[in-house]
């Protein structure tokens, strides 16, 4: 069986009424999960003795703008055991919108939430440390949305007084 | 200045007390190379022996604020490093003089976005722009010409008792 049937079956197995989506693109494979699973999925994915989903390489968010579940959040996860990336997918609304952090999972989570809370304002729950990264403390606005202007808000991040 | 030859003829020569100060200082500009991003690899090339900045009695890069009268700001400027660039410029006892190298420095530069200084006149004075993305050295060399220029103009009486610190902390 190849491996990426192999995750699929297993992961129907254990997940059945909370996985919404299973696509493969190009030969990447992207599950969607119910946003309350995301955590439990982490957790077996990295458990599992033959997935060994190990590694998170990333996680970042879309913004859909209109779109009735406004964000996405995308964590890609690696196997070093099997040598495959898969891709993991949660749709998430609200405001702000929320969801549990897997950073209890993937230590190495912990950054790339903060990113994505910087830039999107998406709240990890029970994020061990969930500041601004790139963006001043005190700074107000999420630059990635898709309703933030491109060249900032006038006045919204302070400069040094002007010298003559 | 063909000195040797006066030395020759009279043994000396007359001049003002503003000209030989001056003379003296734009022949020692030690810039502070403020480094940020992707100019600062020209600004290292003007200094090493093929562009030789040495020629121009610039070559010394003194690594603290404290020593320097010119400052090379080479690379993008965000809102959060403005901060910094101001604080290291306002410890730069006076007279001091200023380059904006590249057009990040100089106008945003190819970053029109939200996190980038659209130009760092802004907030600090400017006395040369180099225009370039990035500029050949050749291009900052001239612009440390030009500064020379600019100071060989000065009266030393323009710089007496102004405060060693005189905005920082405010
Ligand atoms: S002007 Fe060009 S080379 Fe210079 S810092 Fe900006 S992007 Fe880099």
């Amino acid at each position: 069986m190849a491996f990426k049937d192999l995750i699929i079956e297993k992961i129907k197995k254990q997940f059945e009424k909370s996985i919404e989506e299973v696509k493969e693109f190009r030969g990447d494979l992207s599950i969607t999960i119910a946003k309350d699973k995301i955590v439990e999925l982490a957790r077996f994915l990295r458990d599992d003795d033959e997935l060994c989903f190990e590694t998170c390489l990333d996680v970042t968010a879309i913004d859909w703008a209109t779109r009735k579940n406004r964000f996405t959040v995308v964590y890609h996860v690696y196997s070093f055991k099997n040598n495959f990336t898969l891709r993991i997918k949660a749709n998430i609304d609200g405001e702000p919108p929320q969801i549990e952090t897997v950073s209890s999972i993937w230590p190495g989570a912990n950054w790339y939430e903060r990113e994505t809370y910087d830039m999107y304002g998406i709240v990890f729950l029970n994020h061990p440390d969930l500041r601004r990264m790139y963006m001043p403390e005190g700074f107000e606005y999420y630059p990635l949305r898709k309703d933030f202007p491109l060249l900032g808000i006038p006045g919204s991040l302070p400069l040094p007084d002007k010298l003559e | 200045m063909g000195l040797e030859a006066k030395l020759n003829s009279d043994g000396f020569i007359t001049t003002t007390i503003d000209a030989v100060i001056a003379w003296a200082r734009k022949s020692s500009v030690w810039p502070m190379p403020m480094g940020i991003s992707c100019c600062a690899i020209e600004l290292i090339a003007a200094a090493d022996p093929k562009y030789d900045l040495a020629r121009f009695g610039s070559e010394v890069m003194r690594f603290t604020p404290r020593q320097c009268d010119l400052m090379i700001v080479a690379g993008t400027v965000t809102y959060k490093m403005a901060q910094v660039v101001r604080r290291i410029y306002d410890q730069m006892p006076e007279p001091k003089w200023v380059i904006a190298m590249g057009a990040c420095t100089s106008t945003g530069g190819m970053y029109r976005s939200y996190n980038v200084v659209q130009g760092i006149d802004q907030f600090l004075p400017i006395d040369a722009y180099v225009a370039g993305c990035p500029p050949r050295p050749e291009n900052l060399i001239n612009a440390i010409m030009t500064i020379q220029q600019k100071i060989s103009k000065t009266k030393a009486r323009d710089f007496q008792d102004k405060p060693l610190l005189e905005t920082i902390d405010k």
